[in-house]
């Protein structure tokens, strides 16, 4: 029990390959298969931005896929957490010096987590989400907190006036 | 006559884990015209030649694509291999083909249940993948690496496979095929699968022809093309003979793929048996002058590498044609007169990857 405490609620999870060379996108599908099966906490791939928590990036920016990786990111309601996938979606990888590589996901949208790999394993990427799951949390009180405080002022100058 | 619509399909569509963009032109539910767009994942690795040795080059042509990795470091070796007169020991050329192998078998599973998948058949996808996952523990176990293995340069291959390691493999394989046949017997001869797909996204043996379909697709409407008859790497010791369907509709494409799965168990039983024994490499020195066409056959169909030297550690040019490519005329032909709702099965069933496409 208390080993799957941090498990509140069950995060959704959308999964975007932004120029990876699909490997770590497989090691992403493999999380949610048999050996692996993340869905047992939860954890679903959702094909819809505004369904998800987390968004899994694979791979580097480029040109085309700039304005589509900003663009879900901004579909998503807050709180949402970013985990970059893999060592080509942190700095670009090993693709890193191609003419069309801008660099890692972290030059359009902020990131949260880092899950390091060429490809990224699926034990590191089941990891980086329990790590992201706690940063969510994290955003969620800070939300919530921020909207008490704003309750309670509204409250305090509705008395006085 | 109904009204035209057109519907954006991708680049971000849970069909499949990579960015492909169709518009399909729609009369009410049924598809009259696919205008595909790609892009999405274009890197630029072909110039990456002159930032990369040739020797190096090997780990860039890896990351082509994830999924037929070693085959794309297989095809780029056996080029330079080619160019600079090479000749790689036999036992390197049977490991080859044992890990390629093995690649075909776990893309093919993997295929299988993206393709179960899209015809909402979650069952079959979770068993698919589950089977694949013994294949991906003998490549890790073998080679490191579960999807990108690293064991093939230029002049052999980098890790040897022990005897007892063999044997476990081979002893491994009669129930593993047996797995794969109850697996095999679902797609093959259940109703309701048959129901989805005999008769969807036909493409007639002329026109995968003319077309320039490659692989399975080619091969599910009766062109009998298989790249693995020329005997590269151990295969002309081996013999093989292409699995051929003619239906040309989606049934048949996974038809071809299923029996290639039995094939490719096949074939890895007997390189094993018949594995010599001597060294894994040839000492490489030099650097390529000369031009070559380096051709393997794929899960999704035949690649091209050509690989032009200069006689300087760098290569002058190289050109990647990928199989996926060649089928996305064939794919724009199957799709008009097809439901909506069968699009994102009809795309499948030329096993799309979109990496290799647009490298």
């Amino acid at each position: 029990m208390s080993t799957m405490a941090f498990l509140k609620r069950s995060p959704w999870i959308l999964h975007y390959d932004a120029s990876s060379c699909n490997g770590c996108d497989i090691e992403v599908l493999a999380c949610l298969t048999p050996l692996y099966d993340v869905e047992r906490f939860g954890i679903i791939n959702t094909g819809n931005p505004k369904h998800a928590d987390i968004l899994m990036i694979t791979g580097g920016i480029n040109e085309l896929n700039r304005a589509v990786v900003r663009n879900l990111y901004e579909q998503m309601p807050e709180p949402k957490v970013v985990v970059a996938i893999g060592i080509c979606a942190a700095t670009g990888g090993i693709f890193r010096e191609c003419y069309n590589i801008a660099g890692g996901v972290d030059k359009i949208i902020p990131v949260d987590v880092y899950v390091p790999g060429c490809a990224a394993r699926p034990e590191m990427i089941i990891d980086g989400v329990v790590t992201a799951l706690s940063i969510l949390e994290e955003k969620r009180a800070k939300m919530t907190g921020a909207a008490q405080i704003k309750d309670d002022a509204r409250q305090a100058a509705g008395e006085t006036t | 006559m109904p009204e035209r619509i057109i519907v954006p399909f991708g680049p971000q569509h849970p069909v499949l884990p990579e960015p492909i963009h169709l518009d399909l032109v729609l009369e009410d539910e049924t598809v009259v015209e696919a205008v595909p767009s790609i892009g999405y994942i274009h890197r630029g690795l072909e110039r990456l030649i002159e930032k990369r040795e040739y020797t190096e080059y090997v780990y860039v042509a890896e990351r082509i694509c994830g999924i037929c990795s070693f085959m794309h470091a297989l095809c780029y070796s056996q080029g330079i291999e080619e160019i600079m007169k090479i000749e790689v020991p036999d036992r390197a050329h049977y490991l080859r083909t044992i890990w390629s192998e093995c690649s075909r078998l776990h893309s093919h599973l993997l295929w299988l249940g993206l393709f179960a998948d899209s015809m909402g058949f979650e069952n079959l996808f979770m068993r698919s993948w589950q089977l694949r996952e013994s294949v991906l523990d003998v490549l890790e176990d073998t080679t490191g690496g579960r999807v990108i293995q690293g064991t093939c340069k230029v002049g052999g291959v980098r890790r040897d496979i022990g005897a007892e390691k063999l044997a476990e493999m081979h002893r491994a394989l009669d129930p593993f095929e047996a797995q794969c046949r109850d697996l095999g017997d679902v797609f093959l001869n259940d109703e309701t699968v048959k129901y989805r797909l005999q008769g969807l996204g036909v493409i007639s043996k002329d026109e995968a022809y003319a077309l320039g379909a490659a692989g399975p697709t080619a091969r599910g409407s009766g062109v009998a093309m298989d790249h693995r008859e020329t005997g590269y790497a151990a295969y002309g010791d081996l013999g093989f003979k292409p699995v051929v369907e003619t239906a040309g509709d989606c049934y048949a494409r996974c038809a071809v793929r299923v029996k290639e799965v039995y094939a490719s168990i096949d074939l890895i039983r007997r390189a094993i048996s018949e594995m010599p024994e001597g060294s894994l490499d040839v000492k490489v020195k030099g650097a390529p002058d000369g031009e070559y066409f380096s051709r393997v056959e794929q899960p999704r169909g035949e690649v091209v590498h050509y690989l032009r030297g200069n006689g300087t550690k760098h290569l002058a040019r190289a050109r990647i044609r990928t199989p996926t490519l060649a089928n996305i005329p064939p794919l724009v032909k199957m799709l008009p007169g097809a439901q909506l709702a069968d699009v994102p099965v009809v795309v499948l069933s030329i096993d799309p990857c979109i990496s290799c496409t647009e490298r």
